[in-house]
């Protein structure tokens, strides 16, 4: 199935997350090594919605993953979701400002082109 | 400010065995009932506890009242057209309360009867 093609065949009403049924091709049981940027991603979502700081739901990441469309659902890997719904939950909740993340990422783009030959 | 005093949890209203039907709706947001249950009618196998809305919290609210959890027991071949395993197959879903209603004890659920037309 082309990624992205079942959404458009969905009854009015059902997000394009919830494929319970639905053909999606068959599961891979593999383990797999993260990448340490994947296993912070883990690490930070664990420290936001604990009690101490109590930043961010997992109802809410839940929230936002489903809803960032069928597009980017499919061309985003799962630690990337991830990473999209805490920035919109810490943008929402007016932990961070836009253009500070903004800035950031433009550095961190900046830092990875200069370290990879083209 | 002030709310109107609201109760912090319903009470369980279903006990193991007896029969329910999962509501049909699509609201907004996070949803914790899958689309392809919605509609089926099944057995209440137990009740698991009692939780925050998952609804109200992705919006990062309070989750009450709190909302009873019940795992329910569908019949394989009433949920799944063309479902080719044997006729006694289960599959055990997590519903919350207030996606179930009551179904009158003459519908036995599973049964070739009960398969509604997809």
């Amino acid at each position: 199935m082309i990624p992205g093609e079942a959404a458009s065949n969905l009854p009015p009403g059902r997000s394009y997350h919830d494929m319970g049924g639905l053909p999606a091709g068959p599961v891979e049981p593999a383990e797999h090594n993260y990448a340490p940027w994947e296993k912070r991603v883990d690490a930070l979502m664990v420290l936001l919605s604990g009690p101490r700081r109590n930043l961010l739901k997992v109802d809410e990441l839940r929230r936002n993953i489903e809803g960032l469309g069928a597009r980017a659902y499919d061309s985003m890997s799962y630690y990337e979701r991830w990473m999209a719904a805490v920035s919109a939950i810490l943008i929402e909740r007016g932990v961070i400002a836009i253009d500070e993340l903004g800035r950031k990422m433009s550095e961190i783009e900046a830092q990875y082109r200069e370290a990879t030959p083209p | 400010m002030t709310r109107v005093a609201t109760v912090p949890e319903f009470a369980p209203r279903y006990r193991a065995g007896d029969a329910v039907r999962v509501r049909r709706a699509a609201p907004p947001g996070h949803m914790r009932t899958p689309w392809y249950i919605r509609g089926q009618a099944g057995v209440v196998e137990r009740l698991c506890g009692t939780f925050g809305n998952p609804e109200e919290l992705a919006y990062n609210r309070s989750g009450e009242p709190r909302q009873p959890l019940y795992r329910i027991r569908f019949g394989q071949a009433a949920v799944w057209r063309d479902y080719a395993g044997p006729e006694r197959d289960t599959i055990d879903v997590e519903i919350y309360q207030h996606w179930l209603e009551p179904v009158e004890p003459a519908s036995n659920p599973g049964s070739p009867a009960e398969k509604a037309p997809r």
